[in-house]
């Protein structure tokens, strides 16, 4: 017999949600009203607590509201000494560089490379491999309004509704207009998208969406476009440089963007490309566990696009805004805060808390369903204590079953059953245990609807950009995002290059923040950090320079 | 509610060295736990990206395991090294230009008609896809079997490392779902129609108008919208 993952309580618990499971299968409740989500907003969204937030000192957005966690990496020196750089060699020229080996890079390559760029003169950069990537790992779908019942512009206002108003319009339009028209490029690449016989792809819900726009490759629908892209880039020739972070932005000696010092994570030199459009593609700050949560990202999330984009001058906007994904896996402790996908509440899953009681609307935007479910544990005190005392709530997983039938979570959550299955949770059978995780920063480098940014030459495009999203991301616009501005930015880049002189190469912007730092007394560690850092404090004090060996 | 939890140490093994560590980890954390700040073999940590295939032993076992780092529990004895990076045959083609023909998947990789049916890439697979079937199925030009079975494929390469007839199967699989994807799946009709009602740009009016529109006005369409039901 095998050993049940569940400690007494739990099971007690769980058995009290099998007692409702039929009652609330034909149960639903309303979704809030406005004032009803301004109140859960206001009182349990963890972007409100005043005092996990700072105002930017210096620097181009000085007095933009960040998280404390922010703050730090952002307002201090870099790790780079400008001085120890010799700008005169440089190892690679290129018409494109891009930075970052996600969904958004590949993109930006492909599409520089069918608007005329030649591989040649394209360079992908990335700290790890070509897709190791937050894109990678988006489970859910990809939002795009294509049935004859949805039109863009209902894709319009639930974006922009859901993003609180604060997206800016022509990238909210960007984004949904050429939505269509990046899924249909992804179906001729091949990828395989969950299709009905006659070929139309399945569709269904996300938190906030009023049609069924999500497409989705079973849970997998990130690692297809990854795979897929990656493919493509590999097809053609397009040259990547791997375990190769960018560390800082060159300036030429006219203020303009002109490539960037990156770092030889084995030999440990520094590289200088020379590059005429520079697309930072880097993602987020999951990896930098904002108010301690635990997080969905990538290991490589750790905000270096913002910060060097900061230090060249480049505007961040809406930074005050962060997205807590509702469900992410609050156990077995060793998969606390990854991604239980919204897909499992769009196929009928229902939060429930520990006496087996429905109490909200399964599929509000996710602000408000993190908030709802913040309140149910923390307010109200009816969530389940881990025993490592994380707190969580169930999601009725078998219910999926209950009105779909036998079969139906394997067939469309096969990554996510494998998952809590290595640990011994068998979410056919039983509900999971989820908390909201970090998941998404909503903010991040300004840019047009043409990813261009505020300083010349340098774009962006992906998760490290603020502004499409407003204040929160609606499922499945993620992986839409880094398509269709991946896409722009390759286009815009590929259009301008051939009008770009490049003037003399300098690293003063760094220099020039680092005084900035001075002037400031600053105390923080230096940034990018590229990792996370999760040894344990006991091993710092012993560790000697190295320097010797190199 | 909360109790502290000792876990009991067991006995690792890494680059020859022995180390106690918590029983609860993963690998990939009890690498960490020993101090290491990971920079190779480490990724999503959540299963799905591939980039910490690891071989492993446990005493007293002649058999050589396979798994992810990030998924796998340590075990009392295991001795352990990682492969971050699968050196693997993967051909070139242009997807356009090709052929979802029986003899497409050996014309590009024809090394898998050297496939003995031996079954260790798919005991090697941490993903637990059939890939052995899936390689005889583009040997016999099932491209739509090859591409069904390998859909869950995370390009680990641990079956192309285990491979006594050096196939590099997860390339193989890609191969096959992509000439599946474009040339075999039926086409979303209704897609091609909106992209041309989008380049013709009949919506771009009414997203104008939205944008030009007062947060009131907006925010009262946004209210009054009504659900699509599931």
């Amino acid at each position: 017999m095998t050993v049940d993952p569940y400690p007494d309580y739990m099971r007690e618990s769980i058995n009290k949600v099998e007692k409702t499971r039929d009652k609330r299968a034909k149960e639903t409740i309303d979704q809030c009203s406005p004032d009803e989500i301004t109140d859960v907003l206001n009182n349990f969204h963890p972007d409100f607590i005043k005092e996990q937030k700072t105002k930017l000192r210096f620097g181009v957005s000085k007095g933009e509201v960040v998280p404390l966690e922010v703050a730090k990496i952002v307002e201090t020196k870099s790790v780079l000494n400008p001085k120890a750089i010799d700008l005169k060699k440089i190892d690679f020229d290129t018409d494109i560089l891009i930075v970052g080996g996600g969904g958004a890079g590949a993109n930006a390559a492909l599409w520089a490379l069918k608007s005329g760029v030649k591989p040649e003169n394209i360079l992908i950069v990335t700290k790890l491999r070509m897709g190791d990537s937050n894109t990678t790992m988006a489970q859910g779908g990809i939002q795009a309004a294509v049935r004859s019942v949805d039109s863009p512009a209902i894709h319009y206002l639930d974006a922009y509704g859901g993003g609180h108003y604060e997206n800016d319009p022509p990238l909210v339009k960007r984004l949904v207009r050429d939505a269509p028209l990046v899924l249909k490029w992804y179906e001729e690449l091949g990828m395989m998208f969950d299709k009905f016989d006659d070929g139309t792809m399945d569709a269904i819900h996300g938190g906030g969406t009023s049609r069924k726009r999500m497409h989705f490759a079973k849970d997998f629908t990130g690692a297809e476009i990854m795979k897929t892209l990656r493919d493509e880039v590999f097809n053609n020739n397009i040259k990547v440089l791997e375990f190769s972070p960018a560390i800082e932005l060159i300036k030429d000696e006219n203020g303009q963007v002109a490539g960037a010092v990156l770092l030889n994570l084995d030999s440990k030199e520094y590289i200088v490309v020379r590059a005429k459009a520079t697309i930072l593609t880097t993602g987020g700050f999951g990896r930098l566990h904002i108010q301690g949560f635990p997080t969905t990202n990538h290991y490589g999330a750790t905000f270096d696009g913002c910060i060097m984009g900061y230090r060249a001058g480049a505007p961040l906007k809406l930074m005050k805004s962060v997205q807590y994904h509702p469900t992410g896996a609050a156990f077995p402790e060793q998969i606390v805060g990854l991604l239980v996908t919204e897909k499992v509440r769009g196929k009928g899953a229902q939060v429930v808390n520990k006496n087996g009681e429905q109490f909200c609307f399964p599929l509000e935007t996710r602000d408000v369903e993190a908030s709802l479910l913040i309140r149910e544990c923390v307010g109200k005190n009816n969530g389940i204590v881990t025993p490592t005392g994380q707190p969580g709530l169930w999601l009725d997983s078998p219910l999926i079953e209950v009105i779909h039938g036998e079969g139906t979570i394997e067939k469309n959550f096969a990554a996510m059953v494998k998952q809590f299955g290595r640990f011994g949770v068998d979410m056919i059978q039983d509900p999971i245990l989820i908390y909201p995780t970090l998941h998404y920063q909503n903010g991040g480098l300004a840019i047009n609807e043409n990813a261009e940014t505020k300083i010349k030459n340098l774009y962006a495009a992906g998760e490290v950009h603020g502004g499409a999203h407003g204040s929160n991301r609606l499922m499945g616009n993620s992986l839409l995002g880094i398509s269709v501005f991946g896409r722009a930015a390759g286009i815009s880049a590929a259009k301008k290059v051939g009008k770009v002189t490049l003037g003399k190469l300098t690293l003063a912007h760094v220099g020039q923040y680092n005084a900035l730092c001075d002037e400031h007394k600053v105390k923080n560690p230096p940034s990018p950090i590229i990792f996370p850092d999760y040894t344990e404090a006991k091993h710092k004090d012993r560790i000697l320079p190295t320097d010797f060996l190199i | 509610m909360v109790t502290e939890i000792k876990h009991e140490l067991v006995k690792i093994i890494v680059a020859n060295t022995e180390y106690a560590v918590p029983s609860n980890l993963t690998i990939m954390k009890a690498l960490e736990y020993l101090g290491w700040r990971l920079d190779r073999g480490v990724g999503c940590r959540a299963g799905f990206c591939g980039a910490c295939s690891t071989i492993y032993r446990l005493q007293g076992d002649h058999k050589l395991y396979t798994g992810l780092a990030c998924a796998t529990m340590v075990e009392n004895g295991m001795l352990i090294a990682q492969i971050p990076i699968s050196p693997a045959n993967k051909k070139q083609y242009n997807i356009e230009a090709l052929k979802a023909e029986p003899n497409t998947m050996l014309e590009y990789y024809p090394e898998i008609a050297k496939c003995i049916s031996c079954n260790t890439c798919t005991k090697a697979c941490p993903m637990d896809i059939e890939v052995m079937d899936y390689v005889q199925a583009a040997l016999r030009g099932d491209i739509t079997q090859a591409a069904l079975l390998s859909f869950d494929c995370i390009m680990c390469g641990l079956c192309a490392t285990r491979c006594p007839a050096e196939i590099s199967q997860f390339n193989v699989g890609i191969l096959a779902r992509r000439l599946y994807g474009r040339y075999i799946a039926p086409k979303y009709k209704q897609l091609d129609k909106r992209v041309k009602e989008v380049e013709k740009g009949i919506y771009d009016a009414e997203i104008d108008k939205m944008i030009k529109a007062e947060k009131k006005q907006i925010t009262k369409l946004y209210n009054a919208r009504v659900r699509e039901k599931d």
